[in-house]
């Protein structure tokens, strides 16, 4: 790697009791990009954040965060903001306050903190207490707090949670715009498509493994996109099946169609095909798979 | 450390803990006043666990100061419940991890959490301190009781003595509290085993069991408080009750400093 590096583990491991919390991982996050962190609830996202964060020993392995090791997180601390497993506040005390205590904590000024509640559309509910916020405020409160020292790495963990697609599209927004200014955005989800779109790198975890991590644009690459024919008669499946082999391409029987690997451009000849052979097709469709379809391929699911 | 300590006053400062607060120290002040005097030629007895101060001992200089000396017990269970919930909190909220992230030091966090308290308890003793002597000249004129020696300057030292004794006593139960809360990490369970401990186990026990009340920290602190007793001197009291609670505080700052935050 020649552009440094924003986060690096190597052989990281976390174990709670005999349960693999996160196993050996390894991955890295080049500075300036938006890194998305994805897995399914329980894959071990907030266990890695913590340990990035310095909030819980790892069992084995290492890690770096902005050049630091994870072992002195009072090194780089002061250049990340965080929001870990969801908001968490003060109930009592009212947007500003909660901000206000984290500022002074980390001796920031407090005269930002106006500023950081516009910018998540809370301008006009900072004087509201904490426990009056709907869901979607509260993550934008957390938001908002993760800002406050206008960090080189920003980490959320999963910021979209509970939000409709208004607010997620927002977030992805404010995301984009952070990461032109130069910050790096660590953030993670347990659906692919709510921040495939935004991520120009990509770290999946499954149950405590790393099983991708790369840029987006390799793992779209893998991409195939398929070809959905449903012929009128399902006695002609097999034969259809056959056309498509013939023909190099690569088929397969499901229910009362045929799934061809192939792009759109096939499917006209496909099409000829079997009508040159007697085959009337009802559905000729060609589909692109989501992100989510082609990696569970890639890693055999 | 400043920087925490001025965190940890901005959520103090919060109206509905400052409210309760006052409304508790206003009571526990007032109940034992007004009980020290209004009873005072009651049978039953009118001081601590059922003792007698008799009207002769409230004429007395140092009967000024005995109703805020008397409140010591009762304000030290509020500020062990406040303290036990304060650090408590920071868990069953979640937001321990959030201030781990804007101060990593964790002995930082612990020290100006300690220091925070310590100026809470200032306030509420002072509070204490000024409506018990307030309520004292109220009660002692309407149970004519007289206050010829109270403004004598033997009195003026036995009010700053019993200030600063209640002071100590306070700080030590809030210290009790910390701890508690830091060990049980859980606001419920850190007040209820708290104030079990300090109004059931050793009061009982120390009823039963006359010895006793020389190992028992809340004891201790309430004889602290009195500026030492009959059957327990003050220095014995202040050294033994602080021991304990060092020991303790050590003990949940290492395990505060090891244990991993996952909450
Ligand atoms: N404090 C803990 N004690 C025991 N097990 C835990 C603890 N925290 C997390 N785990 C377990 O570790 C695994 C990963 O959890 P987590 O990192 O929270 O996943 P994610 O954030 O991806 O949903 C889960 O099986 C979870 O039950
Ligand atoms: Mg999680």
């Amino acid at each position: 790697m020649s552009s440094p590096l924003a986060i690096d583990v190597a052989d990281l491991s976390k174990k709670y009791g005999d349960r693999m919390a996160l196993s050996h991982a390894n991955f890295e996050v080049p500075m300036g990009s938006i890194c998305g962190f994805v897995g399914p609830n329980g894959s071990g996202k907030t266990t890695t954040i913590r340990m990035l964060l310095g909030l819980i020993t790892p069992s084995t392995g290492s890690g770096h965060v902005l050049g630091e090791s994870i072992t002195q997180p009072e090194k780089y601390l002061p250049r990340v903001g965080a929001m870990i497993e969801g908001p968490a506040f003060y109930p009592a005390l009212t947007g500003k306050q909660n901000l206000a205590v984290l500022a002074k904590l980390g001796g920031l000024a407090t005269d930002s903190i106006q500023k950081l509640l516009e910018l998540v559309d809370l301008g006009d509910r900072g004087d509201s207490k904490f426990k009056t916020y709907s869901l979607g405020m509260k993550q934008r409160l957390g938001i908002a707090a993760a800002l406050l020292p206008n960090p080189k790495l920003l980490v959320l963990d999963e910021p979209t949670n509970g939000l409709d697609p208004a607010g997620i599209h927002e977030i992805r927004t404010l995301l984009r715009k952070l990461a032109d200014s130069g910050t790096t955005v660590f953030v993670s989800s347990h659906l692919l498509s709510e921040i495939e779109m935004i991520s120009d790198y990509l770290v999946m975890l499954r149950q405590g493994k790393v099983i991708f991590s790369g840029k987006t644009i390799d793992l779209l690459a893998a991409q195939k996109p398929v070809i959905i024919a449903k012929p009128e008669n399902s006695k002609d499946l097999k034969k259809l099946f056959e056309i498509a082999n013939n023909l190099g391409k690569k088929a397969e029987i499901k229910d009362d169609i045929v799934e061809v690997i192939g792009d759109s451009d096939f499917s006209a000849k496909l099409n000829k095909s079997a009508f040159e052979a007697g085959i009337t097709l009802t559905s000729l469709t060609p589909i692109r798979p989501t992100l989510e379809d082609t990696f569970f391929e890639m890693t055999g699911d | 450390m400043i920087n925490v300590i001025r965190a940890e006053l901005t959520k103090l400062r919060r109206p509905s803990l400052s409210i309760s607060t006052v409304v508790a120290v206003t009571f526990v002040t007032g109940l034992v006043t007004s009980l020290l005097f209004l009873l005072v030629d009651s049978p039953e007895g009118n001081g601590e666990r059922g003792t007698r101060i008799s009207r002769e001992v409230l004429e007395l200089s140092s009967g000024i100061s005995i109703s805020f000396k008397n409140s010591a017990g009762l304000l030290g269970i509020v500020a062990l419940c406040i303290f036990a919930a304060q650090t408590a909190q920071e868990y069953t909220y979640g937001t321990l991890r959030n201030l781990l992230v804007r101060q990593p030091s964790r002995m930082k966090i612990l020290v100006g959490k300690l220091i925070a308290m310590k100026m809470f308890a200032v306030v509420m003793v002072s509070i204490s301190a000024l409506l018990a002597l307030s309520l004292s000249y109220i009660f002692a004129g309407v149970m004519d009781v007289s206050t010829a020696a109270w403004s004598t300057p033997d009195a003026r030292s036995a009010v700053l003595r019993g200030f600063v004794n209640v002071l100590i006593a306070t700080i030590g139960f809030g210290i009790f509290g910390m701890i508690l809360g830091l060990l049980f990490r859980s606001p419920i369970t850190a007040i209820s085993i708290g104030v079990i401990w300090n109004l059931i186990i050793e009061g009982l026990l120390s009823v039963f069991i006359s010895n006793l009340s020389k190992y028992f920290p809340g004891q201790l602190l309430s004889v602290v408080a009195d500026g030492g007793t009959e059957k327990i001197s003050y220095k014995y009291a202040l050294l033994t009750s602080y021991s304990f609670l060092l020991a303790g505080l050590l003990i949940v700052a290492v395990l505060f400093k090891k244990r991993d935050v996952a909450n």
